[in-house]
């Protein structure tokens, strides 16, 4: 089964319409072909047959498991084969209906196993597989397609060692070969029924086109169409020709007859009367045979043509994929790295054509299928497949290579897992994805447990209240932290009963319930499940009651069953945060009615529980919203006064999940809470020093609250807390805290005071990225001032920093760029800089993807190429680097495009490399730039544009690309840095005549006697230059006026 | 208050409680005099959790050995269980519910519940106070007593 499959799919494409292969005659002789290939295959390659597949084939099937014989273990539902690949996976598996066959070797067996289904599984199979080729060889087989040419894969073949790449590329060539076997065995089928349509006509001359032109290779000298217009149909033959199945009408020129005129129609192609000279009218009539499509008719008529074809005809399917290929570049770069992955020897080869395979996927993502053969049904088939695709892509993202789709399942789950426990802040997209219940894999192994739980849960339906409570009790006394007693419960039906007790008036069952739900709820899955059956509007409802106890557990269940979004959704639905807020009030009036001494529980437990529950609910935005209009930050600010760590945690939490938010920001500066946070700091709880950490980090966006750290004494502890290292969430917290006060000039003398600095030079090692990040970023800000580049310096700062810049993380690759940036204002630590190398990385790191990371690189470049000796010859030697500047230009960050400009205006300091921008195009790009209301932007642009006058008739060439005019207007911007750029801008284009004339009409005179009279000495200067050219300009005219 | 009031005022509370008369009348004498039903309904009311538990450990001690033997725990259990007619023996979930509960409360493993080992269950987990059927009234009744007596439960609330 090969590439014909797909094609064998085009061929009958009325049938093709959904997934599902129609049983035409054709269809059912390509599979009947297909069948006998792979059944014999064991036979004739056992070698081949060996192979595993990239990736398997999945369909479902209809085979009865039993129907498996000797070679696979068999139980009811599923299959085995005893035959496994190198890491131990059955090679075929069986899990009713679905199954996965990864060889061909385990293929030709199920054919001999499906006896008289054969047809039926082989054609699920296709259906399922669209793209089996792909699956089988992996995605570098396209690579292989792309150059057919038998030359160069023998080449391949004898410079390639490796055995498995052999066996891949003979396997290849065996289903090449069967592909062409196919090919020609549809045609006889083919040419009984001929039914052309527009697509396929429209691929035929669009192929031939590409054959076409002058020369003795090509096959004809010109194909066209005789009409340009296209109806919506694909038609091109006018209507009322339409209906006679008419689709469109070419002029063809071989190289040896004359020009025909042909009639291509659903029935076939046939020559027609010709165009009439005098009104370009087409003669319609029939004037030869009907061919079944155009190259058997031109290989008909012209011998030249069919001469060439069958030159051509070797690398035939190869040249048609060339053709798209050219469409799209991007795709061949891949091409050539998946080129490149190939010879890699060993078993890596595998691995890293999954790593490939998954990063083209990724890219492939929003581009038309490659594949050729997909033309045909392109809209319906690319939507899906793209959607596939993009699925894919996304899994690949969160879960890195995917080893098989069963494993990645695993890592996707426990990925899952551990974004649930670390408290990370709303980013919401990624959480709602549900992971796969996975069931019990068979019933033979469960533990004992399993039984004693079933029993109970019996009890549980069907017995009164007290065998209920018993139940409860005993059920309590198993390991409910253990996930198999969790999943029992849930599997034997106890979620329903113990959510339905809840309902109930029973307090005592109430409290059961909800004690061993607050348990098992630890566990993601349960977590889930819990929501399905609804259990959290009932809890949200007992937070009503008047017994603490049950308002205690409700909440503490509510917390850990709310750590997925659509569980936040649906407590913040039914009113569960007004609720839970107002459990935060019950410490403060004690007068509630305490039932009986039996049920009691303190108030503080009740509003500890109640922030434990706000603390999970608040890592979504809109109950961040709910919790602050529910008047929940006064409560959580009284709170925080109380000494309790357990009650302090969870208050702490809260704040720091909420304090994302601007809102909430404002009101905690209000209620005084930082001074709290920041007495916290010195408690011994070292969760609670993480979340007040954390806490500041979130809330010191702001200067005011930067101050208040500072004035309550909050920088001394956190600088001590850096030299623990061992908690690394804490330390993370920790630095990311000292990261944003570093922002005030003022901290940072503290911290140089609390030799803050130094430590967290030694922490740019061995720690891992969370930390990095913060560390390197509060070092960014350390080292605006001079003293501290100094002191980084001389702890050995820099070094640690330039080889962070080979990271992949963005915020880190951002904050790291800025840190360099800062240092290279230092010229003994630019030597150093320069000396690693970083310069080069700063450079390379503007191919970043990430617009940020390019800025951030871009603004680090200025001050290196300021400070660098030899700093033109510096930048000369990047190779392409220059060009790689100039093209950022075309970006449509303002960031990007703001620090770009300064880069060149750094880089035009020197004119050799002034000279190659130019060539490069700079002037255009800065002169599109130039119409922006971005004062920064604006600034920087300006000074690019000063830069760039001095080098040719640059300066003409930005009048004649009209940067003048919108320059002018520059002047009338707010900032005065703005008009210092602009004026020494115009100073400098006004030394050409032209530029002087367009800036009187745009009134640029007046603005800049308003700059004249600036206190800026430099501003004064270039407006006085400016004006002193235009005036000159208007002296000189006058004077050739009246001489 | 009439006697019609206190008569459905005791219904309420004693809904549940078929033990209640016994466990009122210390002297066994067969009446329940004033000083036992002010001291039954402090119990009910206001009582400690050791005073509750005295009460239902004598409640449920049919026989008044000390100990809540596997005989007696069958016959206070025996209707706690829905009867499945599928069921070949109606009693074996009955028996298993008492193995069970030795099973979590019987402490010494005697094969009885003395009341340290009940006392042990009990302060391990509240709920098995009244493990083999109510015995105190329920919180709601309760509740409704106290409005229906007091009118103002709020007001003897910090006692």
């Amino acid at each position: 089964m090969g590439v014909a499959l797909t094609r064998s799919a085009q061929w009958s494409a009325a049938g093709y319409g959904t997934r599902t292969l129609e049983i035409t005659p054709l269809n059912e002789a390509i599979l009947k072909e297909i069948i006998v290939f792979v059944a014999s295959f064991i036979y004739k390659h056992p070698q081949e047959a060996k192979y595993v597949f990239v990736e398997p084939l999945e369909w479902k099937t209809n085979l009865d498991p039993s129907a498996f014989e000797s070679g696979y273990i068999v139980s009811e539902t599923t299959v085995k084969s005893e035959e496994v690949d190198k890491d131990g996976q059955p090679l075929l598996s069986v899990s009713v209906p679905h199954i996965r066959v990864r060889s061909f070797g385990q293929l030709s067996r199920l054919l001999l196993t499906a006896k008289d289904m054969k047809l039926k599984e082989a054609q699920a199979c296709i259906e399922a597989n669209r793209d089996p080729v792909t699956k089988i060889l992996g995605l570098d087989y396209n690579t292989m397609k792309e150059d057919t040419s038998v030359v160069n894969i023998l080449d391949k073949i004898t410079k390639d060692e490796d055995p498995e790449s052999e066996i891949k590329m003979k396997l290849g060539m065996l289903l090449k070969q069967l592909d062409l076997h196919l090919l020609n065995h549809s045609l006889k089928h083919i040419s009984l029924e001929i039914r052309l349509n527009p697509t396929i006509v429209k691929n035929d001359i669009e192929l031939l086109k590409h054959f076409s032109g002058k020369g003795e290779q090509t096959v004809l000298e010109s194909i066209d169409y005789t009409s340009d217009y296209e109806f919506s149909n694909g038609c091109r033959a006018p209507p009322w020709r339409q209906i006679h199945g008419e689709i469109c009408y070419v002029l063809v020129k071989p190289h040896d007859v004359e020009t025909l005129c042909i009639t291509c129609s659903a029935e076939g192609v046939f020559l027609n009367g010709g165009k009439t000279d005098d009104e370009g009218e087409i003669n319609y009539e029939r004037k030869s045979e009907i061919y079944k499509d155009l190259v058997t008719f031109l290989k008909e008529r012209s011998a030249k043509f069919s001469e060439n074809m069958s030159k051509q005809d070797v690398r035939f399917s190869g040249e048609w994929k060339k053709k798209e290929a050219l469409k799209e570049a991007p795709k061949k770069e891949e091409a050539a790295a998946l080129q490149k992955a190939l010879p890699a020897s060993g078993k890596s080869v595998l691995e890293k054509n999954y790593i490939n395979f998954g990063k083209s996927q990724m890219t492939k993502r929003l581009q038309p299928s490659l594949n050729w053969k997909a033309t045909f049904d392109f809209k319906d088939k690319g939507a899906s497949k793209d959607t596939q695709e993009e699925k894919h892509g996304r899994r690949l993202e969160r879960s890195g290579p995917p080893v098989s789709p069963r494993r990645s399942q695993l890592v996707r789950k426990s990925a899952e897992k551990i974004e649930e426990i670390i408290s990370e802040s709303s980013s919401e997209s990624e959480e709602d994805e549900e992971p796969p219940d996975h069931h019990q894999e068979a019933n033979a192994g469960l533990p004992s447990e399993y039984w004693q739980i079933q029993k109970l849960v019996k009890y549980l339906k069907g017995g009164n209240q007290t065998a209920t409570v018993i139940a409860l009790c005993s059920m309590q006394d198993f390991n409910l932290a253990q996930e198999t007693c969790q999943l029992a419960i849930r599997d034997v039906g106890g979620l329903e009963v113990l959510i339905n007790l809840l309902d109930t008036d029973e307090v005592k069952c109430k409290i059961g319930s909800l004690k061993i739900l607050k348990e098992i709820s630890h566990n993601p899955q349960i977590r889930r499940n819990i929501v399905d059956l609804g259990g959290l509007p009932i809890m949200v409802n007992i937070l009503d009651s008047p017994h603490k106890s049950l308002k205690c557990l409700a909440a503490e269940t509510i917390a850990n069953v709310a750590k997925f979004r659509r569980a936040r959704r649906a407590v913040r639905r039914h009113g569960g945060i007004t609720k839970l807020v107002a459990l935060l009030d019950c410490a403060q009036n004690s007068g509630e009615p305490s039932q009986s001494s039996l049920y009691d529980a303190r108030d503080v437990e009740v509003a500890r529980c109640g922030a434990l529950a706000l603390w999970s609910c608040s890592k979504s935005y809109e109950n961040k919203e709910a919790i602050r209009k529910a008047g929940g930050i006064p409560l959580l600010a009284g709170l925080l006064k109380t000494s309790h760590e357990n009650m302090l945690i969870p208050v702490v939490g809260t704040l720091q999940e909420c304090a994302s938010e601007e809102s909430y920001r404002t009101a905690i500066k209000a209620e005084r809470i930082i001074e709290n946070l920041v007495k916290n700091l010195n408690s011994e709880n070292e969760q609670l020093q993480e979340h007040c950490a954390m806490a500041i980090y979130q809330c010191a966006e702001d200067k005011e609250t930067r101050d208040l750290v500072r004035l309550h004494g909050g920088l001394k502890p956190l600088a001590s807390l850096l030299n623990n290292t061992d908690n690394k969430e804490r330390l993370a917290a920790v630095t990311g805290a000292i990261w944003k006060c570093s922002i005030s000039k003022e901290n940072v003398t503290k911290f140089r005071e609390y030799k803050a600095i130094e430590t967290l030079v030694g922490l740019l090692t061995d720690q891992p990225e969370e930390v990095l990040v913060n560390v390197v970023g509060a070092l960014g800000e350390c080292c605006q001032e001079y003293e501290n580049r100094v002191l980084v310096r001389k702890c050995g700062g820099i070094q640690p920093l330039v080889n962070l810049l080979i990271g992949i993380n963005q915020t880190l690759l951002v904050n790291v760029t800025k840190a360099v940036g800062a240092c290279a204002l230092e010229p003994e630590s630019m030597m150093i800089i320069d000396r690693l190398d970083g310069v080069r990385l700063l450079w390379s790191l503007l191919k970043n993807p990430h617009p940020d990371v390019k800025a951030s690189a871009a603004w680090a470049l200025c001050p290196c190429i300021q400070n660098a000796k030899d700093a033109g010859e510096m930048v000369r030697s990047f190779v392409g680097g220059l060009e790689l500047v100039v093209n950022l230009l075309r970006s449509d960050n303002k960031e990007v495009l703001a620090s770009v400009c300064a880069a060149i205006t750094n880089i035009a300091k020197d004119q050799e490399n002034l000279a190659v921008i130019t060539d490069h195009g700079v002037v255009p790009l800065l002169s599109k730039l130039a119409n922006t209301n971005n004062d920064k932007l604006r600034r920087h642009l300006a000074e690019a544009i000063s830069r760039c006058c001095m080098w040719g008739r640059n300066r003409a060439a930005f009048g004649e690309y009209k940067a003048v005019a919108p320059l002018v207007r520059y002047l009338k911007s707010n900032d005065t840095r703005v008009h210092q750029a602009t004026a020494q801008a115009l100073y400098q284009l006004s030394e050409d005549a032209d530029n002087c004339i367009t800036m009187h009409e745009n009134g640029a005179v007046k603005l800049l006697l308003d700059m004249v009279g600036s206190p800026d000495q430099d501003l004064q200067e270039a407006a006085a230059g400016c004006i002193y050219n235009i005036r000159k300009l208007a002296l000189a005219t006058e004077k050739a006026r009246y001489t | 208050m009439n006697r019609k009031k206190l008569q459905k005022l005791t219904d309420t509370l004693t809904k549940n409680c078929k033990h209640l008369f016994r466990g009122f009348d210390k002297d066994n004498d067969g009446y329940v005099n004033v000083s036992e039903w002010i001291y039954g309904l402090s119990v009910f009311l206001r009582g400690t959790l050791e005073e509750k538990m005295k009460y239902c450990f004598e409640v449920f001690d049919l026989n008044g050995d000390g100990f809540i033997s596997k005989e007696e725990m069958f016959h206070m259990l025996k209707n706690s269980l829905l009867k499945q007619p599928s069921e070949e023996d109606p009693d074996e979930g009955i028996k298993d519910l008492v193995e069970i509960t030795l099973k979590k409360m019987d402490h010494d493993h005697d094969g009885k519940l003395s009341f340290t080992d009940y006392e042990q269950a009990v302060r391990e987990e509240t709920l098995l106070l009244e493990a083999f059927g109510p015995c105190l009234p329920d919180p709601k009744s309760h509740m409704e007593f106290e409005a229906q007596v007091f009118k103002d439960p709020n007001e003897f609330n910090d006692i």
